[in-house]
């Protein structure tokens, strides 16, 4: 295993290699003409001169060869330096690091709903198999499966923030962001409504919870069903197992059938799904952020892509594949700690 | 255990097939979207009401993709018996949603053949020589696999200026390793199969031992997993475009319809209902046409994957 988990993380700084070398090619598809313009003030960029433009490619190495250019940004970004994010008006790291607690206290709040609605439909699916139950619950998930993001953000956005007024977009109220960003106001985890708690803000922990309702209804809508058939199959697979019959064989109650003997293995591969499932919430919350206005990675990125800015582009995309990899690895870990069967070579 | 067995494998699939009522419900669907996009000219004909020809008749729009702008009012104008589902933009909304049908089949259908496609072709050359052209090809298949697909796309499909050629060269570029993985798996499950290495010991080139031999004993996985992956790719081409990406404005496809309603949606506090049309029509066909999609899948890989119930 010692060995399983040094050979994935060995495999980790390729992995990233290749990524930053693919987003890198595909912005030389814009020319050096183009490149410039992510340097230079637009409203100063059209009234420069042909040789005041050239001197400037020439200033920023535009004209350098691709190999020797990689080169200089990879120097750079092993020493943290991942470049100036035009799009955050910030180092492209802070930039990262500061709207990432945005976008994980998003996916850690989905997760609850994700995790307890579609495990706990699953096993009733499961066990009232082929019956009206099943039938019922797997359409309502399919359903679910098929709603696009941003047409159901629009939707919950409609209903519970315009007509209702109970869950505005956006990270926080006015006043509470003022407070937040008060110098007094203790950052502890960066995450907004355990700082309000850790804080004794309980007005600020509700204003909070507040706006995080509205993106965390439409990300688990978009996620349950996917958990709910997992769930559902294993389940499926594990009660036509032997050891369940002899415990139905024996007396059993078939409650403690469900819940004790069959429900525990059908979990396993259920704990791989959600360590999937994190890693998709944490990249699949690019346009739910941008509806709901929340200042998170998903949209520093989403940002950084529609107005190439590329030192923001190579950054969080290399955050995301980062989280991508070491999340694999984990998951791969705890599979095998769950399922003794299962060896990592 | 005495079943008389029926007189052909594929007989007995289409059987398992209609008996399943989200299977039915799938290609009911389905059938009624194809429907929807033949007739297409016929349902919402492309004239323009605004422009007369010398006989007086509307003139025949040159490009039937571009929604004809009625009105030069913007605002949503609700449903009347002219424009059933609604104007927004000074287009009418049942327009744009008939030939978005169109657009939503192109996309799908291409995207997902030539990503498709690729993938076989990698997954194949992987699968079959083995060795380091295997890991090589596999290294690079994990690259790609661990940029985010959306993200990903947004990228590349600003990089080439935008447009709905652009967004489907972007999602080919992102999303051919689903296939080359699975076509990869099931090579290697079927290279040492008596029939293959039969087909080697007689000095059968390679490339037509992958053709005839093993892809056809391949190839049900992958387009299940296509038919499944439809659905997402529509999903993705019109958040693309929801963002303004993708189709050019006015373009009959849902997802720059549905852009068109983000500014009007949030403006008028306390009436916001009002335009629920704007949103409403759209969105529906686009979750209709993914589900549609979503439930033949389903449907086909319950009844040839066995191993998944």
């Amino acid at each position: 295993m010692t060995t399983f988990i040094i050979r994935r993380l060995l495999l980790l700084p390729i992995i990233v290699l290749g990524v930053s070398l693919i987003i890198f090619s595909l912005f030389q598809i814009l020319g050096p003409n183009r490149l410039l313009a992510s340097y230079v003030n637009p409203n100063v960029f059209d009234k420069l001169s042909e040789a005041e433009l050239d001197a400037l490619m020439e200033k920023y190495g535009l004209k350098d060869p691709f190999v020797q250019r990689y080169w200089k940004w990879l120097v750079n970004a092993l020493q943290g330096d991942l470049g100036w994010s035009q799009v955050g008006k910030e180092p492209v790291l802070k930039a990262i690091l500061g709207r990432f607690p945005y976008t994980l206290e998003l996916a850690l709040y989905a997760l609850f709903p994700v995790v307890g609605v579609g495990i706990w439909l699953g096993v009733k699916a499961a066990v009232k198999r082929d019956k009206f139950l099943d039938h019922f619950i797997r359409i309502v998930a399919i359903i679910g499966w098929s709603f696009p993001d941003f047409v159901f953000g629009l939707l919950v956005l409609m209903i519970f923030y315009s007509v209702l007024g109970w869950f505005p977009p956006g990270n926080l109220s006015l006043w509470a962001e003022q407070i937040v960003k008060s110098p007094n106001y203790l950052k502890v985890t960066h995450l907004l409504t355990i700082d309000a708690l850790i804080n004794g803000r309980f007005d600020i922990f509700l204003d909070a919870l507040r706006h995080i309702v509205g993106p965390v209804i439409t990300l688990s809508f978009l996620w349950w069903a996917y958990l709910l058939r997992i769930t559902r199959s294993s389940m499926l697979e594990v009660l036509s197992k032997e050891y369940v019959r002899t415990a139905r064989a024996k007396g059993v109650p078939e409650r403690d059938v469900i819940h004790k003997h069959a429900k525990r293995n059908a979990m396993i591969p259920v704990v791989t799904v959600a360590g999937a499932m994190v890693i998709g919430l944490l990249s699949g919350t690019v346009i739910i952020e941008v509806i709901f206005n929340r200042t998170g990675i998903g949209q520093l990125a989403a940002r950084a892509a529609v107005e190439l800015d590329y030192a923001t582009v190579l950054g969080t995309t290399l955050f995301y594949s980062i989280i991508l990899v070491l999340g694999n690895l984990i998951i791969d870990i705890l599979y095998a700690v769950f399922d003794p069967r299962v060896r990592l070579s | 255990m005495s079943e008389p067995k029926p007189r052909s494998e594929f007989r007995r699939m289409m059987r398992k097939l209609l008996r399943n009522p989200s299977a039915i419900l799938g290609f009911s669907l389905l059938a009624f979207f194809v429907l929807v996009a033949i007739f297409a000219p016929y349902i919402a004909e492309p004239v323009n009401p605004q422009m007369l020809d010398e006989n007086g008749k509307p003139m025949r729009l040159d490009n039937p993709y571009i929604m004809p702008v009625i009105t030069w009012s913007s605002e949503p104008i609700p449903p009347s018996k002219e424009h059933p589902f609604g104007m927004i933009q000074g287009r009418d909304i049942f327009y744009g949603v008939v030939w978005g049908t169109r657009t939503a089949f192109y996309i799908g259908l291409t995207v997902t053949l030539i990503s498709t496609a690729v993938g076989i072709v990698i997954g194949s050359i992987s699968g079959y020589y083995g060795g380091w052209i295997d890991e090589i090809l596999m290294r690079i298949t994990d690259v790609f696999l661990s940029i985010p697909f959306l993200l990903a796309a947004m990228v590349l499909t600003t990089i080439l200026g935008n447009g709905l050629d652009k967004v489907m060269i972007a999602m080919v570029v992102f999303g051919w390793m689903g296939a080359a993985r699975l076509i990869r798996a099931n090579i290697l499950q079927v290279k040492e199969e008596q029939f293959v290495l039969a087909a080697k010991a007689l000095g059968i080139k390679d490339f037509f031992i992958i053709l005839r031999h093993i892809l056809p004993n391949t190839i049900f996985p992958v387009l299940i997993q296509a038919s499944m992956r439809m659905g997402s790719l529509v999903i993705t081409a019109a958040g693309l475009s929801f963002l303004g990406l993708g189709a050019p404005l006015g373009y009959a496809d849902w997802g720059s319809m549905l852009n068109f309603t983000r500014n009007w949606i949030l403006g008028t506090s306390g009436s916001s209902m009002t335009y629920w049309y704007a949103v409403f029509y759209p969105g529906m066909a686009m979750v209709l046409f993914v589900l549609a999609w979503n439930l033949v899948g389903d449907a086909l890989r319950d009844v040839f994957d066995p191993r998944l119930k």
